[in-house]
């Protein structure tokens, strides 16, 4: 199987952002999905664990507390397969562009950091499609624990790791899990050759690397709809193409 | 003896005290495992062991969700491992280990090779269930109730009717019951007996009646647990 490092033939693209909490990757695939919705191409967006089997069991045993690094790795794997099936495959079948805020990597990054063996969450994984642009949102602990602080005020459980007890302040765990994880990105980046985006720069500057990549990776798939763009300014001199 | 993963194992549970006894049984639905179960139970409780049972999707993780899934018949090979996966890691963590650690017995009523079976019939990629599993725990003793598919069915329709999952209707949509009964029951028996060779399971002839093959698993089990073992009161009148 191992898709993961095998193209895929459908006749859509997949783009997926990574990044730690709080690392801007959020904002900027969604300023990705407006600029080519703007460019009239078929964008479908999908999110980590979103589905309906899985929700409220996660739920669930995250509000019980009873997960384990296993359990809840498995959780997430089930999700993401439903996801895969239903969500992803379909519309890449049918030509969209999806853009998914995380993926597999998340698994990865996350569940090894937890203490689960990192070949075996690998091996989990191995249905999942490679994506034709992965986007690695890089950026220290401090600066994403700050925008998450003057955002929420309040750090999730499970997001600051304190299902790990590696301390009992919210913030210092998950400064501790954080840094796990981010090891964990910056060893993956070159594994599945990551599209590093310093995420410490202007949101605006970042979206230009962003977009810059995008038409030169996807430059065939995107033709059309760049090409029909520029067309459609509404330019003075333009002239009428003949029949 | 020393207590083994089947792969590359759960890295953040020290096993070095996990004693006690794993004991596996497996066999088709409805070849008369429960029966089997509760007898050995009350055999082993008589001697003195603790026992603790342990079934296949009885946890109360993920019991919801793959009731649901089944309902709305929505699973996939994929998620349908899944499900079947976390449930049992589950049940690994918070009730087998533990047990195990206290010393008791655990009566595994189906164990991964049930999901090894089921996902091979469905068509999942082999090597993908077997990594899967690979944080199980490897078993002290897997007893198989053999059994041949056409004893089997006069089985399962003197005490029931057919199921639907049991039936393989899932992956044998728009065919008559009884014949996806024996279709799907048929490629579960090969693909068991396959792993039986592969695995050393030990085999019992579940064609018999239930006293013999009681007989049968005490003999193995007492193996096992250096038990010596009742031999039936017809074989001592004999010496």
């Amino acid at each position: 199987m191992a898709r993961l490092d095998e193209k895929h033939t459908f006749p859509g693209r997949l783009i997926i952002v990574e990044g730690i909490d709080g690392s801007g990757k959020t904002t900027q695939a969604s300023l990705l999905r407006h600029w080519l919705a703007s460019l009239g191409v078929p964008v479908f967006w999908t999110e980590w664990n979103s589905s309906t089997l899985v929700k409220s069991t996660t739920k669930k045993a995250k509000k019980s507390n009873t997960l384990t690094p296993t359990t809840f790795s498995l959780l997430h794997a089930t999700d993401f397969a439903d996801r895969l099936s239903y969500k992803i495959i379909p519309p890449l079948k049918a030509g969209m562009l999806v853009i998914a805020d995380r993926y597999a990597f998340t698994a990865f990054a996350r569940d090894t950091a937890r203490g689960v063996h990192p070949e075996w969450v690998r091996s989990l994984y191995e249905f999942a499609i490679k994506p034709d642009i992965a986007f690695y949102f890089k950026v220290p602990i401090n600066v994403s624990l700050k925008r998450l602080l003057s955002a929420r005020m309040k750090l999730k459980f499970y997001e600051a790791g304190m299902d790990m007890g590696l301390s009992k302040d919210p913030a210092e765990c998950f400064e501790l899990f954080q840094s796990r994880v981010l090891d964990e990105y910056d060893r993956m980046s070159e594994e599945f050759g990551f599209h590093v985006i310093d995420a410490v720069q202007p949101i605006e500057a970042q979206q230009r690397q962003v977009r810059a990549i995008v038409e030169r990776e996807l430059h065939h798939y995107l033709a059309p709809y760049l090409d029909k763009a520029r067309s459609a300014l509404p330019t003075p001199q333009q002239t009428p193409v003949s029949a | 003896m020393g207590r083994r993963y089947v792969g590359t194992g759960l890295t953040y549970v020290d096993l070095s005290e996990v004693n006690g006894h794993l004991i596996v049984l497996e066999g088709s639905d409805g070849v008369g495992r429960t029966t089997q179960l509760s007898l050995l139970r009350t055999w082993l409780e008589v001697q003195g062991y603790g026992v603790i049972e342990t079934g296949w999707t009885r946890s109360a993780l993920v019991r919801d969700s793959i009731d649901l899934a089944k309902a709305g018949n929505s699973l996939n090979v994929l998620t349908f491992n899944l499900l079947y996966a976390t449930d049992y890691a589950d049940r690994l963590e918070h009730e087998i280990i533990p047990a195990l650690r206290s010393g008791f017995i655990v009566l595994a009523d189906r164990y991964i090779y049930t999901a090894f079976a089921r996902a091979m019939v469905r068509g999942a990629d082999p090597n993908w269930i077997r990594n899967l599993y690979g944080f199980a725990l490897e078993p002290d003793l897997v007893l198989y109730l053999q059994v041949d598919v056409d004893t089997l069915i006069n089985r399962v329709l003197r005490a029931d009717s057919l199921d639907y999952w049991e039936a393989g209707l899932d992956h044998n949509p728009g065919l008559d019951p009884y014949d996806s009964f024996q279709r799907y029951q048929a490629r579960m028996i090969r693909e068991f007996d396959r792993m039986a060779e592969e695995m050393h399971f030990t085999v019992i002839d579940a064609r018999k009646g239930v006293e013999e093959i009681q007989q049968d698993l005490r003999e193995a089990i007492a193996h096992v647990l250096n038990l010596s073992p009742e031999k039936p009161v017809a074989e001592v009148e004999e010496r």
